[in-house]
């Protein structure tokens, strides 16, 4: 059965599972990565790329593939900085579309909402393509889409920690409301984290510590993929509704009929 | 969270205490810290850089260790070099070899020489540099700096310092020229050893330069790196937990602030000092592991003071960044005559950066050697974007 197609910002992703690129041995690990999990959106940091001297080995393996660059900022401050990276990596990674990560504090990597906010504005309005990294707060994610943020990113829990979805009560409340695709991104640790978020509805998910850390990366890859794509498919099925105690055979009400 | 500064935590905090505290840690204490792994935790750290510890523990630490530098950084090292920019020094410090006490010839870098000193290091791959200097604030002061940071901007994209400490506004303006770090070790949380192996000049000023972190904390720069140098104060230990508390405070005081954490020991050097407490390679391991414990996003790096194989050994345990083909004499990278002037300390790993490249691959490390761009700092090194100067927001 063929599933509908992901669109964002007018462009369509028939895998609704990205990737990030940090923490792999080698690239040749990264590629293999890529091409199991059939992604067709991955991120680089900024700070990583290195597009002038040639020698980045990282977005080689991401030129050579027909999949979406998605640069990021990770490792700014605030929304001064973001922006100034954002136009940069539009120069030399030649595309206007962004993943916007504001995380100041080193520990936590916990997303700034206020300057995520601010930079969002800026950008739509200098013509990015804005998909910005925030925490599973309902209000921010409509105040992002006000505006006019391409797509929203939560957390799932802090970047890298493979704790899963304990945000979920949180994220059921963005999906929801939303009017833009809602990307769970940070903290998804195994398949089965990822297809509960598909369940949810999310629009996709992004992976990356998972993969990274996992013993055989690329098999991890392709559990994931399926993972994401069997989610999806129970999402579109409508799943059965959950009751805590049993339905009486002989309703309570059967006397009207 | 105490809006104190450190020095006020510091001088409340008795050394004696502290020394018995870790002393008498018990198996208990440590296989509670080795399962609270959240980190942060004094009490833990001092139970993990105990001697029962040592005795017992130290497989499992390293494992712990292991897993969770893993889990945040993958499988990845960054490259680091550093360019000695000075060995001029007004200080008098028992176990340094740029000590004013020494008869070595002194050299400061000119402005070409540093950049025929840039262009062999960008030649060899590097990004990231830390300019070393001796303390000599003469001539080698803030607007010494400042050049040396503009001169030096095109050419990589990440610049730290290891040099004098200075004040706040020079620190700002510093931070302006592309400043990214700045490296001050205390050397020893130990006062009466600190007065002892500093004799002269204004690093016998302890508090001086204790505050330090918090002079550059107060103007927002990116990286503060810490650290003891092992083999001034003989209970090593005590001297780490100091260090440890140091820390803590800064990540809670300045959040946007990343730390790093060092671990120096004592080498041979032209310096006079006799009085030299050698620090074991176990002892190493122990505080690595103990620090990464306390601290799972804490920078580690291991210099090139220590030998090829230990470094290989110790890179599973927590270390993040190494420095390769280091020179740690003015000039030393260039071949000109200036780099027959005296180094700081004695080198034991000379591999060069290809080596240490191939070496990293070898073992299914990703060597990383750009990561961090001028951008971030606002700087344009390869595009031209007039607009960029009035883009952002207030």
């Amino acid at each position: 059965m063929k599933l509908s197609s992901l669109e964002i910002a007018g462009e369509n992703f028939e895998s609704r599972l990205f990737l990030g690129t940090g923490k792999f041995s080698s690239s040749e690990s990264l590629a293999q990565v890529i091409d199991a999990s059939e992604s067709q959106m991955v991120t680089v940091a900024m700070k990583r790329a290195d597009p002038v001297s040639g020698k980045d080995s990282i977005l080689k393996v991401l030129t050579t593939r027909d999949i979406k660059i998605l640069p990021n900022t990770s490792g700014v401050r605030n929304a001064d900085e973001a922006i100034f990276v954002a136009k940069i990596a539009r120069e030399a990674l030649g595309t206007n579309w962004l993943k916007l990560e504001i995380h100041p504090d080193p520990k936590y990597l916990m997303p700034d909402p206020v300057e995520t906010l601010i930079a969002t504005e800026q950008l739509v309005k200098d013509g990015f393509v804005v998909l910005p990294y925030c925490h599973a707060d309902p209000v921010l994610c409509k105040r992002l889409e006000d505006v006019g943020s391409h797509a929203v990113m939560p957390l799932g829990s802090p970047i890298g920690s493979n704790q899963g979805l304990q945000s979920k009560e949180f994220l059921k409340i963005i999906i929801e409301q939303a009017n833009v695709p809602v990307i769970v991104d940070a903290g998804i640790g195994c398949p089965s984290q990822a297809n509960e978020a598909m369940e949810m509805g999310a629009a996709a998910v992004l992976v990356n510590t998972a993969l990274a850390s996992s013993r055989n990366p690329e098999m991890m890859a392709e559990a994931f993929k399926n993972g994401v794509v069997s989610g999806r498919m129970a999402y579109m099925a409508g799943l059965g509704s959950v009751s805590h105690t049993a339905q009486a055979t002989s309703p309570l009400t059967k006397f009207l009929d | 969270m105490s809006s104190g500064s450190y020095l006020e935590l510091f001088s409340s905090t008795d050394w004696e205490h502290i020394s018995k505290l870790i002393e008498k840690a018990t198996r208990s204490d440590v296989e509670r810290a080795l399962l609270n792994s959240r980190g942060s935790d004094l009490s833990d750290f001092a139970a993990l850089v105990s001697p029962v510890a040592s005795e017992y523990y130290l497989n499992e630490m390293a494992k712990l260790s292991h897993d969770l530098t893993v889990q945040r950084f993958g499988s990845s090292i960054r490259l680091f070099a550093p360019m000695y920019l000075s060995n001029e020094c007004n200080n008098i410090c028992d176990y340094c070899g740029f000590s004013l006490g020494n008869k070595i010839k002194r050299k400061t870098l000119t402005d070409d020489e540093i950049i025929e000193e840039a262009k062999i290091l960008k030649n060899e791959g590097f990004s990231h540099v830390l300019l070393v200097t001796g303390e000599s604030s003469k001539n080698i002061n803030c607007s010494y700096f400042s050049k040396a940071l503009r001169i030096l901007r095109p050419y990589f994209s990440n610049l730290s310092m290891e040099v004098q400490p200075l004040e706040a506004v020079e620190y700002k303006k510093l931070i302006k020229d592309g400043l990214h770090g700045i490296f001050v070790y205390q050397e020893t949380y130990n006062t009466e050893s600190y007065a002892k192996h500093h004799l002269k000049g204004r690093k016998k000023n302890f508090n001086w330069r204790l505050e330090t972190p918090e002079r550059l904390g107060s103007v927002g720069i990116n990286k503060i790196g810490l650290g003891c140098l092992y083999g001034l104060t003989k209970d090593w230990r005590t001297d780490a937990y100091f260090a440890a508390q140091h820390l803590g405070f800064l990540e809670k005081k300045f959040w946007r602030t990343s730390f790093s954490m060092s671990f120096p020991r004592l080498r041979p050097c032209m310096g006079e000092s006799k009085s030299i407490f050698p620090l074991l390679d176990r002892d190493l391991v122990q505080l690595i592991c103990a620090f990464r414990i306390f601290s799972h996003e804490l920078e580690i790096s291991i210099s090139t003071r220590e030998s090829p194989s230990l470094r290989e050994n110790l890179l599973p345990l927590g270390v993040t960044t190494m420095s390769a083909g280091s020179k740690t004499n003015p000039g030393g990278y260039g071949s000109s005559e200036s780099s027959q002037s005296l180094e700081q300390f004695e080198v034991s790993d000379d591999r060069s950066p290809t080596e240490i490249e191939k070496l990293l691959r070898s073992k299914g490390y990703d060597p990383v050697w750009k990561d961090w761009d001028s951008s971030y700092d606002k700087f344009s090194m390869n595009y031209n974007l007039t607009e960029l100067d009035t883009a952002g927001v207030s």
